[in-house]
């Protein structure tokens, strides 16, 4: 066994029995996990990914949090709370009323703490939890499942519209031990509801630790969600997630991510189409730099007729990073008059540097628009050579053409304030930015 | 014309390779280009005329193998491309590049505060900038909806040259080298552009006009005309060479390619 799994083993005995369907669970997703053990390069999904650093650590469950600030939290959010939207804030994967807005429950949606849920509202939450993501055959969200808590729950009834966004911050504190924190998030939306959510994943701290997440998201028909995905994490740290969303007749998922921190960093998105006439976009930027290692995973099930999928990923390479990108496009036998389109595009920035794409299309339907393509690329040496001639120095021109190419994300984020802390983020990471910040 | 005692520009035995290649392309260039004067380069294709002018820029793709190039007196060869534009060089590319995502007007404006910088020169805020650039955007007839765009992209080759000549015009060079800045214009675009090149003449600014067509020179009067071929310059004139040339084509040059070879 594993270290990391030793450690997990113990810390799973430590939480003892619990009743009802809850416990049940727990001890079914903790046998998974044993069973299925910490997945190796042997595993397809994981071909790029080695775990093999993080299967050497003991981790901990996080304990005795040095609370961060409103400052701190502040500056992770585009701006401060209370101006329209909410904010929970989760501290090593466990809700903090202290650091969070009051929610009133007007409307009756619930947007609160999965722990808190759970006690008042189990029959609401235990409908849908771990009904989604799928613990059989992947062991993180089965090591998740086992330890679930506390994360966010989010229940907005049929019609109800959230005009204000959800800002939920998960922010890391890990001191001296490597810990682990593993969220459970679970967002449903009711028929024709409607509602914005943010997700920002930042460490307050250089020491290793591990965010395993999990965020089900279940779309009534008609439901729309604005899914926003900030992954800032510390230096050391590892960040695995599952975002999976099933989605009801005619609903829509509009999904951002971007990913700039962590030492090593898969994010899983799933989106299943259950229902006819739902369309999904999902646009995606990574960033990496050093010896960061950034994986995205997408999967897009079409699994209804008349569903519509829309696709960008964009990766951006620095130094010895790697960036994997594997997005698989499954349309189902009857699933007719599909329409879908898929697109990676990277560019590396060093000799060093190194990505994985892997765009996949698998069509068992014979009335479909689908398609896909990948491009990595470098910097063009006559478009450099362009702007050097202009008078803009060589680390100005090539961190004008990196912006240049990261922009149409950024662009593409809707909500002002955040697409400006989004640039401001990507921006910061250029060499000599100061000299062109009027460009953007 | 009078020729000034020290020329702007010196290039002296100039002989270019393309870098990690044994493909020469310039075996020998000898051109002086003094303060106010405008020097028409001439050409079949393939004689060296554009390796010139991109290697007067800075282009890393070319290797000098011998021979020297002075500006003001001072070792050109030795800067980057962007501090040749600092010294005050430019050139207008024959093939503009396309920018996706980079705004024209928020391009030229960081171009022009980052020469204006390293000049020792206080920058233009974004209202005096624009000031500056609707009065040049003139010069060459430039539609102001092109400022909004990206640089380049999804211009037409006439936009693309005239989008050159505007740059030219804001960033002010002492030295301009236009690189078949006429090749694929109607004649609209050629007058318009060619007014505008007209424009900026000054005593204190050089010119070389690279051509491929002696038509340009219709509207831009050099005061030199100068034809190469095959990397070296074999006959240099007034603007009679230019009027010679339209008539016998560049087989008038042929003899003297002849002789170069069988020397």
């Amino acid at each position: 066994m594993t270290a990391f799994a030793r450690s997990l083993r113990e810390s799973f005995e430590l939480l003892g029995e619990r009743p009802g369907r809850m416990g049940l669970l727990r001890q079914a997703a903790f046998a998974r996990f044993a069973e299925l053990g910490l997945p190796t390069t042997q595993e397809e999904d994981w071909k790029y990914t080695n775990l093999a650093s993080l299967a050497k650590i003991q981790f901990e469950p996080a304990a005795d949090a040095k609370l961060p600030t409103i400052e701190q939290l502040d500056r992770l959010a585009e701006g401060p709370a209370g101006d329209g939207g909410v904010r929970l804030v989760f501290v090593d994967g466990r809700h903090r009323p202290e650091l969070s807005s009051r929610v009133a429950g007007a409307g009756g949606a619930f947007i609160g703490s999965l722990r808190a849920a759970l006690a008042e509202r189990p029959e609401l939450v235990e409908r849908e939890l771990a009904r989604h993501a799928d613990y059989q055959h992947d062991a993180l969200t089965a090591l998740n499942t086992a330890f679930i808590e506390d994360g966010v729950f989010i229940h907005v009834p049929a019609r109800e519209v959230l005009s204000a966004p959800i800002h939920l911050l998960f922010v890391s504190t890990a001191q001296g031990k490597p810990t682990l924190s593993q969220p459970r998030n679970l967002i449903v939306l009711g028929v024709g509801s409607q509602a914005t959510v943010i997700e920002t994943w930042a460490g307050l701290s250089d020491e290793v630790y591990l965010t395993n997440a999990v965020t089900e998201v279940v779309l009534g028909d008609n439901a729309r969600l604005d899914h926003y995905k900030l992954q800032e994490e510390g230096a050391r740290a590892f960040h695995i997630a599952l975002t999976q969303v099933q989605h009801g007749r005619d609903s829509r998922f509009n999904s951002h991510s971007v990913a700039l921190g962590a030492a090593l960093a898969r994010n899983d998105l799933r989106a299943l189409f259950a229902g006819k006439g739902s369309e999904c976009t999902l646009n995606g930027l990574y960033m990496a730099t050093g010896k960061q290692h950034l994986d995205n995973r997408t999967l897009i099930d079409h699994q209804s007729p008349h569903c519509t999928s829309r696709e960008l990923y964009k990766g951006v390479l620095d130094g010895q990073s790697r960036g994997v990108f594997s997005g698989r496009v499954l349309v189902r036998h009857g699933a007719q008059k599909t329409d879908a389109s898929q697109t990676n595009k990277n560019l590396l920035l060093s000799d060093e540097a190194l990505v994985d794409t892997k765009p996949q299309l698998e069509i068992f339907a014979d009335d479909v628009k689908c398609a896909h393509g990948a491009a990595v690329g470098q910097l063009d040496e006559d478009a450099l050579f362009y702007l050097r001639s202009r008078g803009i120095g060589q680390d100005a021109a090539k961190s004008l053409l990196t912006y240049a190419f990261a922009s149409e994300m950024v662009n593409l984020i809707p909500l002002a304030p955040l697409r400006t802390r989004v640039r401001e983020l990507v921006t910061s990471r250029l060499p000599d930015w100061e000299k062109l910040k009027e460009v953007a | 014309m009078t020729t000034p005692t020290a020329p702007m520009l010196r290039i002296k035995d100039l002989q270019v390779k393309v870098r990690d290649s044994d493909k020469e392309i310039l075996r020998g260039i000898d051109l002086e280009v003094g303060a106010g004067e405008v020097h028409a380069i001439m050409g079949p294709n393939g004689s060296g005329k554009s390796t010139l002018a991109q290697v007067l820029a800075g282009r890393e793709t070319f290797q000098v193998t011998k021979g020297e190039v002075l500006y003001e007196g001072k070792d050109l060869l030795a800067l980057s491309p962007e501090e040749r534009a600092v010294a005050g060089i430019f050139m207008a590319f024959q093939y503009p590049v396309e920018i996706p995502g980079v705004g024209n007007l928020y391009f030229l404006r960081t171009a022009l505060n980052a020469l204006r910088k390293r000049r020792g020169e206080e920058e233009l805020d974004a209202m005096d900038f624009l000031a500056l650039a609707k009065e040049k955007m003139k010069l060459v007839a430039m539609d102001p909806s092109f400022t909004g765009r990206s640089v380049n992209e999804g211009f037409s080759g006439g936009e693309k040259k005239r989008n050159e000549i505007f740059q030219m015009a804001v960033l002010d060079p002492k030295l301009a080298i236009l690189d078949e800045t006429d090749s694929g214009l109607d004649i609209d675009a050629l007058r318009t552009v060619a007014s505008g090149v007209n424009s900026l003449r000054s005593k204190d600014r050089a010119m070389i006009v690279i051509t491929h067509y002696q038509r340009l020179l219709d509207y831009i009067v050099p005061d030199r005309v100068h034809v190469m071929s095959n990397g070296r310059i074999v006959r240099s004139g007034d603007r009679e060479l230019a009027l010679e040339l339209e008539q016998k084509g560049y087989a008038l040059v042929e003899p003297a390619v002849r002789q170069e070879a069988a020397r």
